[in-house]
């Protein structure tokens, strides 16, 4: 019995991952009865949310009236190039008032409107100041009172506990076999249903402004066990990351600079974004700089700056111009707020980015302007689901925040990943907690498959000749940054596609030193697998998507095309073999087409 | 620019104990300690265990002590100390060591447990909150708590004298209680618990929390001593006592 | 880390390095508060004891004040009758010196300078036993307030000794000494209006600081004033003995008070 050479632990619903989603999912699945675990591969509390800082898009309606979800679906649905499920946008922009408000009951504590309203900010992309926001450190606030409404409820919480494999019995899902990093033991969960809440993919990219987490562990667990992949060419860069020291290059500048104020400017110190307005903007957005700045101050007789186009608008823009010689120092551009607003305003709106350039760069940006660049920032593609219960395509499977695809479509914007995590990890918690406890009679690990994930794992250590996990990782990084970056051609693609395969094969030639215990030398040589499985993966799909749109940019397929707007394009493996596949787009019904149609 | 030699000398060892390594790195501009630390662990040491997450100063999980000052390793630039300088880096101290820089800080995840949860009033007729800004200033501050546990491992109450770690939140767990105690919605009072169970009282107010809080949280002034004047006015002081029971005021 | 294990079994000692690892000049601090504080209380209790040379026409060595005894040489508040033959100093001094001694800025002073409890962070305790501010006498720390408000009272009698410091025998003028004394209330009351009692009692104690306006814009004046408590410990207590230092060698005829008018 497995039960008896592993620790193992039996629950109805276990959550992987314990950012936004995973921790809304794991609220939700526990207040709904079903015995839930939380399960991270950092400390609680850690989690790649907390770095979110502009805010929560959500159509609360505080600072304009005017808006509400319908606008905020047209936003999101504009933003994302119509390729999002149109009824994930629906749900989302309808769901996220209720889910921010949520925040506020349970303690969270957002800036205020003079009359005592939660108050919003502009961010890209999104037609009314909508985002609730907490100065600079929104995902903190987030994370925090998720985090400490879980211990509330009494949630079971494996922190450290990476997860390395789903296990399924037949076809159905039966659990998941996880390692602690602090022992190296292995750990065995027993779970009817599995909420995937992994983020993202940040860290097959050289230059990102995510964490060791992101290797996309929640995209290759859902692969590998049999589950569809959507949209995985679309990798947003955020168009400012800082881009220097060397040493801090990725790290993310919000868009709350923008939001409140902040321009972009080139080397030669013009404002440089009006050049580069998109026909779908066009009618919205300010053509000379005066209207651009009057529009901060009044909405009715200006339009919006184009600084704040959506995100893959803005870093195609920044690229253009650092690669035409326009570009700062160090490679970037400027982002100027120094000279737009006073120092007070901009310690007390942006505190964290006072703080973050101060101590890592030496710069004030109350006195100076910044140098910033693109930077892999989020994961538009992901697991496919079901808009109402984030189902994935095979049983018990669910997924839900970064991991989940569809909701953000070619382009995420701003704010909406928050949100996305509220909304979507609930419905998640919700559909995974109902299914466990529907399901009679208890699930089965089969200890064959327990065996031989537990011997390949611990290989790495029996080599005494072979690859430093480290060495495999910078190469791979290399590559996907050169090859599968901002802009994409069909040659070096294809030149990535082998590249990865030769990777692949040093990946099998591995060799970690020393023992088991809390060792990241063999915790990155497990973690190689799925690196170069997502990679894998985006490229497939980025060679497969021949036309530009949102975060794929295709130098010889420049524009959209109307074929590939009706289509997913879609991965899965079938007996080891990668399969591409395009499929169409989920049909939206007429009522919610007028809503796109409708001028500004 | 050119790139700089510094020796890492790093704590290597488990629960059974240890030893200083030390490492030759070479280090360019902007680098900080974490990054060097990288370094040995890409290049020298590829089992050297160390925490960390956003290295941006956000997660708070790269907290180490550096020359012997508890310190985020992703926030302590390299440029702080002179070329070829050894620099010493170690484990927290106050917590159980796992392995090389990594401890075991399950200490401040058991006392957040202990935390009462927030308990609101109920909600405006139409179904939101109310709060000016001025209501909430305060708890905002606590509320950029990145959870490092630097003050909790700089704080001599259980730094040097472990035996009070069953019956002391720490200065972590103090700004959590101070921000409760402050919302302007919560409806608990916390008070009792802290002076009997929390260890309020034995803190001396020698403000190394405060020093060492990389989101310069004003953890003594603004948490701690508000908290203990608000203890004095629940069981220290009589005039006031007094003075509440015939205006009958809280 | 398992949710419910206690790790501390596993692991009873911390084992980590050893030793203080600190290489800066950690010392230099609690050795000049040690200097300082010291420095004072000697001076200070010199001063009290002297019961001479605290009083020259119209200054008050803020040291006397309120002179409530009736041996004093320029009677405050007549409050205590012949009986008492010691300094008058002793009357008052106690209240200063307990509002200085319970204030949270000293005590974090002198715990660390002169009972090592820590002597500078991350350098150990030199004690092995703690218990902080839990009991006896420690626990007494806790009056504060009402140090603070007695202390309120000294200050009234400080400020009108300064304005006294204006009338001389032959009539209204400003000297040197009328400066000191203005400048000692001054820095005295910010002293006074930084404390932290003080600052709960304006409006710390409320969770809801915009229903009482006025209440919230004097708990924020505070806040900013009690940012620099430290500074104004320190500034105060050398402008108090300095005070007393120039009242005391105007009196003795050492040097001569320069008058302005």
């Amino acid at each position: 019995m497995v039960e008896n050479e592993y620790e193992t632990h039996e629950f109805d619903v276990i959550v992987i991952g314990a950012g936004g989603a995973g921790l809304r999912a794991a609220i939700e699945s526990s207040a709904q009865g079903a015995r839930t675990a939380l399960i991270c591969k950092s400390l609680f509390g850690k989690a790649h949310t907390v770095m979110a800082e502009g805010g929560i898009a959500a159509a609360l309606g505080n600072v304009y009236p005017e808006d509400n979800w319908k606008v905020h679906f047209r936003d999101t649905m504009r933003g994302g190039k119509f390729l999002n499920n149109w009824r994930m946008a629906q749900l989302h922009a309808q769901e996220a008032p209720t889910r921010v408000l949520e925040l506020e009951e349970w303690g969270a504590l957002f800036d205020r409107t003079e009359d005592g309203h939660i108050l919003q900010r502009d961010f890209g992309g999104h037609r009314y100041a909508r985002l609730a926001h907490v100065g600079d450190r929104t995902g903190l606030e987030m994370i925090r009172t998720l985090q400490q409404r879980a211990v509330r409820q009494g949630i079971d919480v494996f922190m450290e506990c990476t997860i390395m494999r789903l296990l399924t019995d037949g076809d159905r899902l039966s659990g998941a076999l996880a390692y602690w990093r602090e022992s190296g033991k292995f750990v065995v969960f027993k779970a009817k249903a599995i909420v995937l809440a992994t983020g993202g993919i940040g860290k097959t990219y050289k230059i990102t402004s995510n964490s060791w987490e992101y290797t996309g562990d929640g995209h290759s667990l859902a692969l590998w066990a049999g589950a569809d992949l959507i949209d995985m060419e679309f990798v947003q860069f955020h168009p400012t990351g800082m881009v220097w020291p060397p040493s801090v290059r990725g790290i993310l500048v919000t868009e709350g600079v923008r939001g409140d104020g902040g321009t972009l400017k080139n080397a030669q110190g013009e404002r440089f974004m009006f050049k580069y307005i998109p026909e779908l903007y066009r009618a919205e957005t300010a053509e000379t700089a005066e209207e651009a700045d009057r529009w901060f101050t009044d909405r009715s007789a200006a339009r919006r700056t184009p600084d704040l186009l959506p995100r893959d608008e803005v870093a195609r823009a920044i690229n253009s111009e650092v690669k035409a010689g326009r570009g700062s120092p160090h490679g970037g551009v400027f982002l100027d707020i120094a000279t737009r607003r006073d120092p007070e305003y901009i310690k007390r709106r942006l505190p964290s980015m006072y703080h973050q350039f101060k101590e890592l760069a030496g710069v004030d940006i109350t006195q100076e302007p910044m140098e910033v660049g693109p930077t892999c920032h989020y994961a538009m593609g992901g697991v496919r689901v079901d808009a109402d219960t984030e189902a994935a395509t095979i049983q018990g499977l669910y997924a839900a925040g970064e991991v989940a695809g569809g909701m953000h479509g070619a382009n995420r914007l701003g704010g909406n990943s928050l949100s996305d995590l509220l909304v979507f990890g609930q419905r998640a918690g919700l559909a995974a907690a109902r299914y466990a406890l529907g399901l009679t009679g208890g699930v089965r690990i089969d200890a064959h498959q327990v065996e031989t994930l537990a011997r390949e794992a611990l290989e790495p250590f029996e080599r005494s000749d072979g690859e430093n996990p480290y060495a495999i990782h910078q190469d791979l990084q290399e590559c996907m940054q050169s090859l599968v970056g901002i802009i994409r051609i069909e040659g070096e693609l294809k030149q990535a596609v082998d590249k990865i395969v030769a990777l692949e094969d040093r990946a099998k030639k591995v060799r970690v030193e020393g023992h088991r215990q809390y060792n990241p030398g063999w915790h990155l040589a497990l973690d190689l697998k799925s690196l170069l499985a997502v990679s894998k993966c985006i490229t497939l799909a980025a060679l497969e998507r021949k036309e530009s749109r949102g975060g794929h940019t295709r130098d010889d397929y420049p524009k959209s095309d109307p074929h590939f707007a009706k289509i997913n394009v879609v991965l899965r493996q079938k007996k080891d073999q990668l399969g591409v596949a395009q499929e169409p787009l989920p049909e939206m019904p007429e009522d919610l087409r007028q809503l796109l149609e409708e001028k500004k | 620019m050119a790139a700089s030699e510094y020796t890492m000398r790093i704590w290597r060892g488990d629960a059974s104990g240890g030893a200083f390594c030390d490492y030759r790195v070479s280090v360019e501009p902007g680098m900080v300690v974490l990054d060097a630390i990288h370094r040995v662990q890409a290049t020298q040491a590829n089992d050297l265990a160390v925490r960390w997450n956003c290295k941006a100063g956000k997660c708070g999980s790269c907290s180490a002590e550096v020359n012997g000052r508890p310190r985020l390793t992703c926030m302590t630039r390299m440029e702080l100390f002179p070329p070829g300088e050894t620099i010493t880096v170690t484990p927290m101290r106050t917590f159980p060591l796992i392995r090389d820089l990594v401890t075991d800080v399950s200490f401040n995840f058991g006392t957040a447990k202990q935390v009462p949860p927030f308990q609101p009033k109920p909600k405006e007729p139409d179904g939101t909150y109310r709060m000016q800004q001025e209501d909430i200033d305060r708890v905002q501050e606590f509320h950029k708590c990145i959870e490092c546990f630097l003050c909790q491992n700089v704080c001599h109450v259980i730094r040097d004298h472990p035996e009070h770690k069953k019956h002391f939140a720490g200065p972590r767990m103090f700004v959590r209680y101070a921000a409760l105690e402050m919302h302007p919605l919560d409806t608990d009072n916390r008070l009792e618990l802290l002076k009997e169970k929390m260890g309020l009282e034995l803190c001396n107010i020698t403000k190394c929390c405060t020093e060492v809080c990389p989101e310069s949280i004003h953890i003594t002034d603004n948490a701690i001593i508000p908290l203990k004047e608000r203890v004095v006015d629940a069981y220290y002081d009589p005039l006031a006592r007094v003075f509440r029971k015939l205006t009958g005021t809280r | 880390m398992s949710p419910n294990g206690s790790l501390e079994a596993r692991y009873p000692g911390t084992a980590g390095p050893t030793g203080m690892l600190r290489r800066d000049a950690w010392w230099v601090e609690p050795l000049l508060t040690v200097l300082g504080l010291g420095g004072f209380v000697v001076y200070a209790t010199w001063a009290g004891f002297q019961n001479a040379f605290y009083f020259v026409d119209p200054y008050l060595s803020p040291f006397y004040s309120p002179c409530l005894s009736s041996n004093c040489e320029h009677v405050s508040l007549p409050l205590i009758g012949r009986w008492w033959n010691l300094s008058p100093a002793f009357l008052v001094l106690w209240i200063p010196g307990g509002f200085r001694l319970t204030c949270y800025y000293y005590r974090k002073a002198y715990y660390r300078s002169f009972w090592w409890a820590p002597p500078a962070c991350a350098v150990p305790d030199v004690r092995t036993g703690y218990s902080g501010e839990t009991a006896f006498p420690l626990i007494l720390q806790n009056i504060h307030r009402y140090f603070f408000y007695l202390a309120t009272g000294v200050l009234v009698f400080l400020w009108w000794d300064a304005l006294e410091a204006f009338r001389f025998p032959d009539g209204f003028g400003m000297g040197v000494g009328t400066l000191v004394l203005l400048v000692n209330a001054v820095l005295l009351s910010l002293y006074s209006v930084s404390c932290h009692s003080c600052r709960h009692l304006c409006g710390g104690r409320l969770d809801v600081l915009s229903k009482a306006p006025t209440r919230y814009k004097a708990w924020s004046l505070i806040s900013k004033l009690n940012e620099h408590h430290m500074f104004y410990a320190w500034i105060s207590l050398f402008g108090v003995a300095f005070a007393d230092v120039y009242v005391r060698l105007v009196a003795m005829g050492v040097i001569r008070d320069i008058r302005f008018f």
